[in-house]
């Protein structure tokens, strides 16, 4: 039953609050939220299936590009999964490189998310400040890598550089300096009055619904569930680090800022035991271009929460199957929840605070072959995919041969 | 004759859009710079002013056409119409009678009312939503800032802003008394305005740009215009109300002196906007009876005891 004055408004796909196109089809009646519609699949890429048509090689720097932000993240979950199918043994100091990266890589993001965060309860000075900070972690990225987001260190049994003396130093100078910072924002987050009023008790998931709603990373971990592969189940080098899961009781927005904060203090102090305890060594091994027969399943802690790779490998150079796990996929389950009850003016930072990237997530849930064949074959799929185009008014046939 | 350039040149239409223009621009620099960024050059305002008025002008299909073009002009006029009750140059405005303070405080709600027809009439759902919102925070911030403003004009005796600028220059330690009430107006001029912290009706990650959404073209350029004049109108409220410095001097002096009052809040309403967060709108509405009401209600109850005091 629908009263004259309840509406639908939409959020999205094209929408300022949203990064990426996504739809949530919000019922309102004034400003109070009624209920959510949530629609995936609007950055579909395909590269699952792509995965299937390329070497494991190409697959990594593929898969390296399904996310921007934790594009390490998804890199190296693959190729452990591969690892683990070969039965290799990777040299520690290649384990410790990666993890390192690893650690740079949620610090950005952290940093990114609290100026996301900042714009969406409308104060962009935070976006500002924590944008500019973030460049120094960018900076130390690009010198150890030559990239600022797909950094393509992996390789298939280790890495592909090596860190200096030189690089050594310049990081700790570095933490040095985002330790002032990182201090700095935990004061501002926790005594500025507008910002705690616009996110305690906004976006609440209790203890026992970030259980049953299997959330991840920050947001299960701000509300009390301790829940962290790097804890859990040790992968690189965590096993040697000491660190802590940070956890809080807020079970809200508020919450979950002040455990990415706290996590980027964790952090520095992994990168600073990393950079001190490295071992001396080779940085990877030769591994065969073709990978036995078998499956294997890598769990990975994204800055977002867990990232789970599935591979199964038919002792070609191709991998027969390839499935993600996005931590958003884990996430968005919640946002239904979080945002029962709450105003219009709370769903942006809502959606936020999960730290959402929509294009890890889009899966495509069915697809029709014309041959009646279930199985789609890539060059389909793609010519499926000019097809749509084409019918839409965009014409790819040309490009597709050039390509070709 | 002379009517005709007070109109169109000076003080009028000319002057206050070149003045709108480099307030503009200085919030935007000032904005910027408190946010460690560069910010925009010094035409940015004039050059965005031109851009949009060569842009196509589109108007729904759904919406109610005249009212939807109408809203913009009324908005312009009103506020062009308010600067001339103002003293600006020394202790006399152009035009004045026992009363004009209630006139110019009635034309500077205009502008609100015109964003909520005007969103009202395009039929979005954002620009509806956020016509809405234009209203309850309307509603929030209107008492107190009458309250703060005719509390200054109770002491004064008189309900003429030139009246009361010729009152405090010539008791120049009365505006004291007046400092909360200048807090209080000074931040329900900041909801007037819908700048942050109370930009809530046009709550960008939330509504799009609330009721401009559907504005595009010379009639969005108006709107913005309109925006920026009644930011200079509603400041030079303030400080001909609050800030009664240099009234005394020749002409030029206390123009000169108007500017700096003037730009002092300009850059005040910019230091808000870099150092808040938006709130929601039952936050703003709570904050606004909660405490401005109560405070202008306090300077009310100052000026009544002194007033008996002083006479």
């Amino acid at each position: 039953m629908h009263n004259s004055d309840e509406f639908r408004i939409p959020i999205g796909p094209q929408h300022p609050a949203l990064k990426e196109p996504e739809s949530f089809s919000i019922a309102l009646k004034g400003e109070k939220i009624l209920g959510v519609d949530i629609r995936l699949g609007y950055n579909h890429r395909g590269i699952e299936k792509a995965c299937e048509e390329r070497t494991y090689i190409q697959d990594m720097y593929l898969l390296e590009r399904i996310c921007g932000i934790c594009s390490h993240s998804h890199s190296t979950c693959f190729v452990q999964a591969v690892e683990e199918l070969a039965s290799v043994q990777v040299p520690k100091r290649a384990l410790y490189i990666r993890t390192l990266i690893a650690e740079f890589e949620r610090i950005h993001s952290h940093f990114l998310w609290l100026g996301v965060a900042g714009h969406e309860i409308g104060f962009d000075t935070l976006l500002m400040y924590t944008w500019r900070d973030r460049e120094i972690i960018m900076d130390i990225l690009a010198t150890l890598t030559g990239n600022r987001v797909n950094y393509g260190i992996n390789t298939i049994g280790g890495v592909r550089r090596d860190i200096t003396d030189d690089h050594k130093r310049q990081i700790l100078e570095a933490m040095e300096k985002l330790e002032e910072r990182i201090n700095y924002y935990i004061q501002i987050a926790t005594q500025e009055t507008t910002i705690i009023k616009r996110l305690s008790g906004v976006g609440m998931l209790t203890y026992e619904e970030a259980l049953k709603l299997d959330a991840v990373g920050p947001t299960a971990r701000a509300s009390g569930v301790a829940r962290d592969v790097r804890k859990d189940d040790p992968y690189a080098a965590y096993g040697e680090i000491v660190f802590n899961v940070i956890t809080d009781s807020h079970c809200d927005v508020y919450g979950r800022t002040v455990v990415r904060l706290k996590e980027l203090l964790e952090s520095l102090s992994i990168i600073r035991q990393l950079v001190n305890n490295i071992p001396e060594g080779p940085i990877s091994v030769r591994v065969p271009r073709k990978i036995p027969a078998g499956e294997a399943l890598s769990r990975y802690e994204a800055p977002r929460g867990e990232d789970v790779h599935y591979v199964r490998s038919n002792g070609t150079e191709k991998p027969d199957r390839v499935k993600v796990r996005a931590p958003t996929l884990a996430n968005i389950q919640a946002v239904k929840q979080m945002l029962k009850d709450r105003q219009l003016a709370d769903m942006p930072i809502v959606v936020a605070a999960i730290d959402p990237c929509f294009s890890c997530t889009d899966r495509m849930v069915a697809m029709k072959s014309e041959k009646g064949a279930s199985v789609i074959k890539w060059q389909e799929l793609r010519n499926y995919s000019i097809e749509w185009y084409k019918k839409h008014g965009v014409d790819f046939t040309e490009l597709n041969k050039k390509l070709a | 004759m002379i009517y005709l350039f007070y109109i169109l040149v000076f003080p009028g239409i000319l002057f206050l859009s070149v003045f709108a223009l480099a307030a503009e621009f200085i919030d935007r620099k000032l904005y910027a710079k408190l946010q460690n960024r560069i910010g925009p050059p010094w035409f940015q305002p004039l050059a965005d002013m031109i851009k949009l008025l060569g842009k196509e002008d589109i108007v729904p299909t759904d919406a109610n056409a005249r009212m939807f073009k109408l809203m913009p002009l009324v908005a312009f006029t009103s506020t062009v119409t308010a600067f001339f009750y103002i003293p600006i140059w020394g202790e006399r405005s152009i035009y004045y009678f026992n009363g004009d303070l209630v006139v110019v405080l009635y034309l500077l709600t205009i502008p609100t009312l015109t964003f909520f027809i005007g969103g009202w009439y395009s039929t979005s759902l954002f620009a509806r939503l956020g016509s809405v919102r234009t209203l309850t925070q309307l509603f929030a911030y209107e008492v107190p800032l009458f309250m703060g403003i005719l509390s200054s004009a109770l002491i004064a005796n008189s309900w003429s802003l030139s009246e009361i600028a010729v009152f405090y220059a010539h008791r120049p330690w009365f505006w004291v008394s007046n400092i909360i009430g200048f807090a209080v107006s000074l931040i329900a001029l900041v909801g007037k305005l819908e700048k942050a912290p109370f930009d809530i009706p046009e709550a960008e990650t939330e509504i799009v740009a609330g009721s401009f959404t559907e504005y595009s073209g010379r009639h969005l350029a108006f709107f913005r215009l309109s925006i920026d004049i009644e930011m200079i109108v509603g400041a030079s409220l303030l400080a001909a109300v609050f800030l009664p410095f240099g009234l005394e001097f020749s002409a030029p002096i206390a123009f000169i002196f108007y500017i700096i009052k003037v730009l002092f809040i300009v850059a005040l309403i910019a230091v808000f906007r870099t150092i808040f967060a938006r709130l929601r709108i039952d936050q703003m509405v709570h904050f606004c009876w909660k405490y401005l009401v109560p405070l202008s209600l306090l300077q009310l109850l100052i000026n009544l005891i002194l007033k008996d005091i002083l006479t």
